[in-house]
This record gives structure tokens, sequence and C-alpha cells, in this order.
């Protein structure tokens, strides 16, 4: 590579880098250091505390992590069995259902906020997790991609297990899900990290601490009128995102190959 | 008893879709057709039901002011955003799939935004756009430029929000890059380069080309995003100054939930569907171009 590129995509790294290394900074030392860069400023967890007791995020973290876990749980079970039928079983209709389903993957939940919220609302599910949650089960991505994964599945694996005498839902449990494994976690980080950082919804759907998530947690936190200055904001900040940063940087490989394998259909 | 199995292996296949396809109908179907419908009906008052209005509710849509300031501020975003990040996404995967030194940790700093949450984002730049303690305001000052409010005008509201969404889309597209640019065999590039061929040239005749598909993909998607994603405008701007800032989505967010006028917020939904079911469109033509000439 020619030394202009190598210093291209280092500078463009420095800068990508640069607004979370700066949030660190100001979380790290007192208020007076925020925008005075010296080696020398004393550091400081007063920051963190401060956060912690302006902002409930014990039970914003408890919230988003129900949430997620919900959102994930629903989707395995769901897409599983919806997955199932299209990869392995023929039926009239099955064009037209795929048809459907796709469309989702293009107009998702999050656009259809006005009718969402009055269906949310006459269920009576308004401010709960459960109303958060409810919209994504039946992810149409999360289908399509655990199709794909049962489909090359070879078919004398099902058949052997046949013969032994498993049913459906025993070859499905014993043959297919193990198979698919990597799937499984692709589509799982990538639906946890969508559900832990979503936004426009849950702002919609809650208005109590005990659901808000995370992300509402920490925009009301932000705000202005809370009046809290910016170093608190910085530690409450990298409170919020640090489980999904730490998994991150432990996973990195596995992070970006689930994100690459998600977007290759 | 063969087609008792085969019609129990239907019935058995419907019922495995079932669980999944009620809730898709629900919150997926049922809204666009019904958001569609509402669109031709009043809002429900107080003391007064819902009403059918015809294109009423389309008239005072084409009558609104705000709504053309929302769809051309999308559009600008979208113009702005999708090409810059586009162009760095490439330059980022061209850049870690060679020789590059410390290239895991330039390759990590390129991808860390995607995994952030915008609002947690949002919060920090918030402070680098603040007027004269801010870092922005800071820097300029360093060359004599005067500090302004930079998210309080209508001049410089918008441009703010994009920098912010190219920051936060182009590691998430480079990765798609990266991916395709792997396919490529190595020796192409090598047999290339003992020709004589430069390197400019082979990226521009070779790699570009092969690289297409992806880049439909990956502008279908930005598309979609620059849509999608509003949650920046919640924390930075609201939508301001005068809706310099707002975008479709926030401001359906506003209608249906600040003015809760149900009927209008529908209407811009279908807006909002109608570009969104386009780029869908855009995306499947050539889908199927290419399984024809496979």
């Amino acid at each position: 590579m020619q030394k202009v590129e190598v210093l291209g995509a280092w500078l463009l790294a420095f800068l990508w880098a640069a607004p979370l290394l700066y949030a660190i900074w100001a979380a790290f030392h007192p208020m007076d250091f925020i925008s005075r860069f010296v080696l020398t400023a004393p550091l400081t967890l007063d920051n963190f505390g401060n956060a912690w007791k302006v902002a409930p995020f014990a039970r914003y973290f408890m919230n988003s992590f129900f949430l997620v876990c919900l959102i994930l749980a629903g989707q395995f079970i769901l897409c599983t069995l919806a997955a199932y039928a299209f990869a392995r079983f023929e039926f009239p209709g099955k064009e037209i259902a795929f048809l459907l389903v796709l469309v989702q993957i293009m107009i998702m939940p999050d656009v259809l906020i006005v009718k969402n919220y009055q269906t949310i609302s006459s269920l009576g599910l308004v401010d709960t997790i459960l109303g958060i949650g409810l919209p994504y089960m039946a992810s149409a991505f999360g289908i399509f991609l655990l199709r794909q994964a049962f489909k090359q599945v070879p078919k004398e694996l099902e058949e052997a297990a046949r013969v032994e005498g498993a049913g459906w839902l025993a070859v499905l449990w014993k043959v297919y899900i193990p198979l698919a494994k990597p799937t499984y976690l692709a589509y799982g980080l990538v639906s946890v990290s969508y559900h832990w950082n979503n936004f426009l919804w849950p702002v919609i759907i809650t208005n109590s601490t005990e659901t808000r998530p995370v992300t509402v947690g920490l925009s009301i936190f932000g705000a202005p009128e809370s009046g809290v200055n910016f170093s608190v904001i910085s530690a409450g900040t990298l409170l919020a995102v640090s489980p999904l940063l730490i998994a991150f940087l432990i996973f990195q490989r596995q992070f970006v190959q689930s994100f690459m394998r998600s977007g290759i259909k | 008893m063969k087609l008792q199995r085969q019609i129990a292996g239907q019935v058995y296949a419907w019922l495995l879709l079932l669980p999944a396809a009620v809730l898709m109908i629900a919150f997926t179907h049922y809204p666009i057709v019904g958001g569609f419908i509402s669109s031709f009906f009043s809002t429900a008052r107080e003391g007064r039901s819902s009403k059918f209005v015809g294109l009423d509710n389309y008239a005072a849509m084409i009558a609104d002011p705000v709504f053309w300031q929302v769809l051309q501020n999308n559009a600008i975003y979208a113009l702005g955003v999708i090409p810059v990040s586009v162009a760095l996404a490439l330059f980022m995967a061209v850049c870690v799939n060679g020789r590059l030194p410390a290239r895991g940790l330039v390759r990590a700093a390129y991808f860390t935004p995607t995994i952030l949450p915008m609002i947690a984002v949002a919060n920090i730049w918030l402070f680098f756009y603040t007027p004269q303690i801010g870092l922005l305001d800071q820097i300029c000052a360093l060359f004599n430029i005067p500090s302004r409010s930079w998210l309080g005008d209508t001049r410089t509201a918008l441009g703010c929000m994009m920098v912010l969404a190219v920051w936060k889309d182009a590691g998430f597209f480079m990765i798609f890059f990266l991916a395709a640019l792997q396919g490529i065999p190595p020796d192409l590039e090598e047999a290339a380069l003992i020709e004589g061929t430069g390197r400019w040239y082979y990226f521009r005749r070779v790699t570009l080309p092969l690289l297409m598909p992806t880049m439909l993909f990956v502008l279908v998607n930005a598309t979609i995003n620059s849509f999608k994603l509003v949650d920046h405008i919640f924390i930075l701007t609201k939508g301001g100054p005068d809706n310099a800032s707002s975008l479709l989505l926030y401001y359906i967010y506003e209608v249906a939930f600040g003015f809760w006028d149900t009927a209008y917020a529908s209407t811009l939904t279908v807006v909002l569907l109608a570009i969104l079911t386009l780029a869908a469109i855009t995306q499947f033509r050539y889908m199927e171009k290419r399984v024809h000439y496979r």
C-alpha cells in the first residue's frame, strides 16, 4: 500500500474512534477538563457515581436485558417453526406466504408506529415490556436466514432420523437446529444489538421507569432539562453502551462476521 | 394412504407457520393496509367520530408546507449521506483488506459506531456542536472562526445531522464490501500487476465491477436507513429550528404522538411506505436479472 493510503486509513480510523475516546476522557476527568487535554488531569470516578445516582440505571439495564431476552426467545421459536415449514414442506399458498413474509424485510414495524400503537393500546399493552417486544417477534429477517440454513441440511440426515422413527418436531430438534447453530449465533448477535439500541418504538410505548429500556432512559437523562453536566452525561452514556461494547471488543470477529452473514442474501 | 400423509403434511406446515403468521399480519400487514384505509378518514376526536373524507387528508398534505419541508430535508439528507458514507465505506474496505499496519485496530475503529446506540452517539456529538464550550467551536477558535450555534441555525442544523449519520453508517457498509473483496481471488490482482496494470486502473476496471451487486445492496440499505432512523433528532434538535432538521418519520411521530392527528399521520406514512417500496422494487428487479444471467 502507498503511504498516502496508509495515512488516510489511519486518519479515518482516528476520526472514527475519536468520539468514543473523547467520551471516555470526559467521563473519567472532572468537568474542568472536558476540553483541556492535559496528561496530568486528575482521574475520577465521581461522574459514574453521579450518573448512577441521577438516573435509575440499574432498573433500565434490567428492563433492556429482559426486553432483548424476550424478543430473542420469541424470534427463535416463531422463526424456527416458520422457517422449517418453508424449507421442508410443500403446501398450497407457499409462494404467496413467502412473498408476504418478504414484505417485512423492506417495511419493518419501525415505520408503522401509528397503527401499531393503536393495536398495542387496544391489547392493553401500552407501557409494558411485552408491548415493546411483540411487533418484532415474527421477524421476516429471521425466517429468511433460518430457511436458508435449513435448506442446506442434506436430506439424507433427515431421512436417517425418520427411519429411526423420529417425528417432524424431533427431526427439527435433533437434526436441523443443531446444524444451524452458526446462523442462530449470527442472527442472535444482530438481533440483540438491534434491540438493545432501538429507541423510537420504545419511547412511544413506555412512560414509566419500570418499563423504559436503557436508550429511552439515556435520552431523558441526557436532555438539557435534566441539568446534569457533560462529564456526567458521558459517564451515563458509557454505562449504557458498556455491555454491548465490551462484548464487541471481546468477540469482535463473531460480531463482524454475524453482521456480514446477515447482509449477504 | 399417501394422499392422507400429504394432507397431514400440509396441515402440519400451516400449523408451524401459524404463530409467526398471526403476529406478522397483526404488526406488519394489518398496519400497512389499515393505515392506507385510515388515510381516507378523518381523525376521531372527542364528540366526533371518524368519517370518510375521501382525498381530504391528501389535499391537506399537499397544502402543508411542513410536509414539503421535511420531504426536501429527507431528500437532501439521503443524497448527502448515502454517496459520502458509501464511498468512505469502500475506501475503508479496500484499506482493511490490504496490507495495512495495525489493521485489526483500524477495522475495530471503523466498525465501533455501528454497535453503539444512536441515542448514546447523539449525546456525545451534542457536546461537539455546543456553542463556545463545544469541541467544534474550540477548534474553530484556533483558526479565528467566530463561534456559532451549529444546531440552532437553520443553515447548519441538517448538515450537523448528516455528518453524524455518515460517521455512524460508513463502518457498517464497510463490512459488506469487505466480504465481497475477500471473495475476489488474490491471484487476479497479482496477475494484473505483473502485466503492468496500474493499481487505480485495476480497481476501476476489475474490482469495482465485481463489487457492483454489493454496491446495489448497500445503496438500497442506505436509502432505507436514511428514511427509517431518526433517533438522533430527538437528542440533537427535535427537528428544529423551524423544522430545518426534521425528517419524514420524525414528522410522522410528531403528528401522531404530539398532535394526536392519527389520520394525517397515516397519510404521511403512506408516502413513506411508497418511498420504501420503490427502494424494494429496485432491489428485487435487479435480483431477478441476476438470476436470469446465472
